[in-house]
């Protein structure tokens, strides 16, 4: 809940800790998000400004979700620079989910470069466990 | 940001210990010779929202990162050379039967002022607002654009 007399603070951009090396130059960030759920579903709002939806990848593999987005924007060859207090960058984070979803009923809406993931639950995952049996 | 420059070095290619070096030499003259610096403009940021201010031969461009606002929460304001960036972003409050696990966007009001090296044409300037980035075009005010004499000889 947003309290309206509040002021925002100034954060830094979190650079993304990956421990694969990028293959391809500039720097990665980590999106803020807000994870929420109900009985339904699991919500997953991530700030990327900056990006248009075409440039948005949501893949979901297993238990691993994984956001990306490239941003649009970029400053002008012939533009000096006289104060720059942030990086443009891409945007990636991935989530590992403990839920069964719905995969064939996510929903992604992108709006001013808020991205907002809805993930339907099945039911919730069943925790693998292996008898072990004994002569 | 010269210890954000020092964090980014494990994603740039391999460790080579003389060439990081020599990047580390540039990266510390670059920022010191930086324009801003040499403008004294160099001001410390922590204020939200962060801003990258540029300039060419007509125009002060000043983009920044307000993801989700609509326009009427945005409110941006110049007189002669100062510039206010104001609003409010509101995060949208969710049902009270969710349970959350992370929130780390933020909301509340904001108010950014900044001071241009010239004046600008308060009349003409534009200002744009797309997936979440704010940019301000700002056509620098006729008695501050560079003038070519003729010489006669």
């Amino acid at each position: 809940m947003a309290q309206a007399t509040q002021d925002i603070q100034a954060r830094d951009k979190q650079e993304m800790k990956s421990n694969a090396e990028q293959t391809t130059p500039g720097r990665v960030f980590s999106p803020l998000v807000d994870i929420f759920e109900d009985d339904h579903a699991l919500t997953i709002v991530a700030d990327m400004p900056g990006v248009p939806s075409d440039n948005v990848s949501i893949d979901l593999q297993e238990d691993v979700l994984t956001l990306s987005g490239v941003p649009s924007l970029s400053i002008p060859d012939n533009e000096e620079t006289i104060v720059q207090e942030f990086e443009i960058g891409k945007f990636f984070r991935h989530f590992t989910l403990s839920e069964v979803i719905d995969q064939a009923n996510i929903k992604a809406h992108l709006n001013h470069g808020v991205l907002r993931v809805t993930l339907p639950k099945i039911g919730p995952a069943k925790p693998r466990k292996i008898q072990i049996t004994e002569n | 940001m010269l210890i954000r420059r020092v964090k980014a070095w494990p994603y740039e290619q391999s460790w080579n210990g003389f060439s990081e070096l020599d990047r580390l030499r540039r990266d510390l003259s670059e920022l010191l010779q930086s324009p801003a610096r040499q403008a004294g403009l160099d001001m410390p940021a922590g204020v939200f929202p962060f801003l990258h201010v540029t300039q060419d031969h007509e125009n002060f461009y000043i983009r920044s990162e307000i993801p989700g606002m609509t326009l009427d929460q945005l409110d941006v304001s110049v007189t002669g050379r100062h510039v206010t960036i104001s609003g409010e972003r509101n995060i949208v409050s969710e049902d009270q039967k969710v349970r959350y696990h992370r929130r780390e966007r933020e909301g509340g009001k904001f108010r950014r002022q900044f001071n241009l090296p010239t004046d600008v044409d308060c009349d003409k300037v534009e200002a744009k607002y797309r997936h979440g980035v704010l940019m301000v075009i700002l056509p620098k005010a006729e008695s501050a654009k560079p003038r070519k004499i003729s010489i006669n000889g």
